[in-house]
């Protein structure tokens, strides 16, 4: 299995002179299982980079799976060349939204109304298909399969392990680690915090052993506090998910929009710095990475 | 019992689709989301004091797709599985469909109704800890005694004319409340409770004790003899009795567990009135207490 890196910045894309190392688009990660199959994780405006090279080889079998419908994971979807050429075959696998309550079929019905996109989805030349998933049953993709796990972003987010082979990958997706919303002397605290060990303790089983784990770390500790229930972890929550799952090996990703490339450095040295001897290689993301597995 | 008709059933299932939130509910849930920095907790305790938007709640976030490991029982639970921001936008949009009537053409009180399904909630959240907390967590007992009478307001909204009869006859003291429905519906509202529980994959516990909870001989169970006993307590002190006016003859009802000494139990339960009071002010109901 191999996986490559499109997008690993959060939130809103950055390009220009202080991300050109590590690369300005956001959210996209491309999978290939030994047979080849092709799943692709978010839709960011990496997957336009990441298009131009599958056009060389058609047609394109692609399958999509969005960890959740905020733009930075969405926004390069319509850019998807293959959706606009005949015989190709495009499957977007994704969440219920429980609050629209509609599948991820609207995340193009929401992409291409005729105010914000020039195309009508029924444009589209492709063979599109659309799959709302169930959490935690997993999809098979060649000899691949692909399984969601529920996360905790403020909107539904899914985790998706990637197996092929007896290797193994997990991406976060979004994801920030619980917190009580007690205060210790409130009478429910204790409940509320039974609830949220239960949770860690499923979602370490359900990431299960992993060669590889991609996730969140989009700030650093000093940064966190006014940041707390934003969605996304940082590099401290990152190291300490690898090491109760067993990770191989860690990416940091989803790196903040205004960070420059030095910067980026400076922080992620800090971090590591307070945390000698991980039992686990770890590195940042950057566009282009690329790790076999 | 006889079984509802599948017109009678499917009438109520989009019934309660359709069912409006509280008043209070409404009002501070709009105030609070206006403010970015609302506390998650008390977002929460808003929430879980609404039984439409409980109900409403836990149902969707027990359907299928999210494949949950158990049963999610409580709105806080509801908030550690999908986040503060999504529960508060579900309840955004319960809140836009609109607010109950405060008195609905039956003569049904829905704020009586309120009063009773908060403080018999309360009661029996407390009545666990003290009485059967190795049993079951308190919360589950909370949110049985929130719904347990839910049947009622769907019949309130929906049958309004068969609901008024049966009202009537429970009024005169001819009969139980339950046993006026059957007559005059042809089901009672335990059992269209729990009906309507089961079908939104509420856990198994839950919907018996909902359809069990005026069942003269069922198997005794930790969360049924709280609910029953709470009820009970209520009801005596008249804090709401949601159409079913009390009975002396009850007291001879209490469940084993609690022994038979009611003012004792009373007293392990601790200090009513704070209890009362708040459910008073989420009703938004006076201090004049129900003949
Ligand atoms: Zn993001
Ligand atoms: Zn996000």
């Amino acid at each position: 299995m191999k996986v490559k890196m499109w997008g690993v910045r959060g939130s809103i894309a950055s390009p220009g002179p202080k991300t050109v190392r590590y690369g300005g688009n956001t959210t996209c990660i491309e999978v290939r299982s030994d047979d080849d199959s092709l799943i692709i994780l978010d839709a960011g405006t990496g997957i336009f980079p990441l298009a131009q090279t599958l056009l060389a080889r058609l047609p394109v079998t692609a399958n999509i799976f969005i960890t959740h419908t905020h733009w930075d994971h969405i926004q390069g979807l319509p850019f998807f060349v293959p959706l606009y050429i005949p015989g190709n075959k495009v499957r977007i696998h994704g969440a219920y939204d429980i609050v629209s309550m509609q599948g991820i079929q609207q995340v193009m019905d929401v992409q291409m109304q005729y105010s914000y996109f020039p195309i009508r989805e029924a444009e589209l030349k492709a063979g599109i298909e659309y799959e709302t998933l169930t959490v935690g049953q997993p999809v098979s993709i060649g000899d691949a399969t692909v399984t969601p796990v529920l996360m905790n972003h403020p909107v539904t987010d899914l985790g998706y392990r990637v197996e092929s082979n007896g290797k193994a990958m997990f991406f976060t997706g979004d994801h920030e680690p619980w917190l009580n919303i007690y205060k210790p002397e409130d009478s429910e605290y204790a409940d509320y915090q039974g609830m949220m060990d239960l949770r860690q303790a499923e979602l370490q089983a359900a990431i299960g052993k992993v060669d590889l784990l991609v996730c969140d770390s989009a700030y650093t500790m000093a940064e966190y506090p006014p940041k707390i229930g934003w969605g996304h972890g940082t590099f401290d929550h990152a190291f300490a998910m690898a090491q109760q799952v067993g990770a191989k090996r860690l990416v940091c990703t989803h790196h903040e929009p205004t960070r420059s490339d030095d910067d980026l450095e400076k922080v992620f040295a800090e971090a590591l710095s307070r945390h000698p001897g991980l039992p686990f290689e770890v590195m940042l993301a950057r566009e282009g990475l690329e790790i076999e597995l | 019992m006889s079984q509802l008709t599948p017109e009678l059933e499917r009438k109520l299932m989009t019934a309660v689709e359709r069912m409006p939130a509280f008043p209070k509910s409404v009002q501070s849930i709009l105030e609070m989301t206006r403010n970015i920095n609302c506390l998650p907790k008390d977002l929460v305790g808003v929430i879980e004091k609404d039984p439409v938007m409980t109900m409403k709640i836990l149902r969707v976030i027990n359907s299928a797709y999210y494949g949950l490991p158990s049963k999610i029982a409580s709105v806080g639970q509801s908030v550690v599985y999908l986040g503060i921001n999504t529960i508060k936008n579900l309840a955004l949009s319960f809140a836009a469909v609109g607010i109950l009537p405060r008195f609905s053409t039956t003569g049904f009180d829905i704020q009586r109704y309120l009063l009773h399904s908060l403080t018999v909630a309360a009661v029996a959240r407390i009545l666990c800890e003290k009485y059967a907390r190795a049993e079951l967590d308190p919360t589950d007992c909370y949110i049985a005694g929130l719904l347990h009478d839910f049947g009622k307001v769907v019949f309130a909204q929906f049958m309004s004319v068969e609901f008024m009869k049966a009202l009537a006859s429970a009024a005169d003291f001819e009969k139980p409340l339950y046993l006026a429905e059957q007559e005059h519906i042809g089901a009672d509202h335990a059992y269209v409770g729990a009906l309507l529980a089961k079908r939104w994959q509420f856990a198994d516990s839950l919907v018996e004790c909902i359809r069990d909870h005026h069942k003269e001989d069922v198997e005794p169970t930790a969360m049924g003899d709280c609910l029953r006993m709470a009820d009970i307590i209520c009801r005596k002190h008249a804090f709401g009795d949601a159409g079913n006016p009390w009975r002396e003859e009850e007291l001879t009802r209490i469940p084993a567990r609690f022994g038979d000494d009611f003012e004792a139990i009373v007293a392990k339960v601790g200090s009513l009135e704070k209890i009362v009071e708040d459910a008073q002010s989420f009703a938004q109901i006076g201090t004049e207490r129900a003949a």
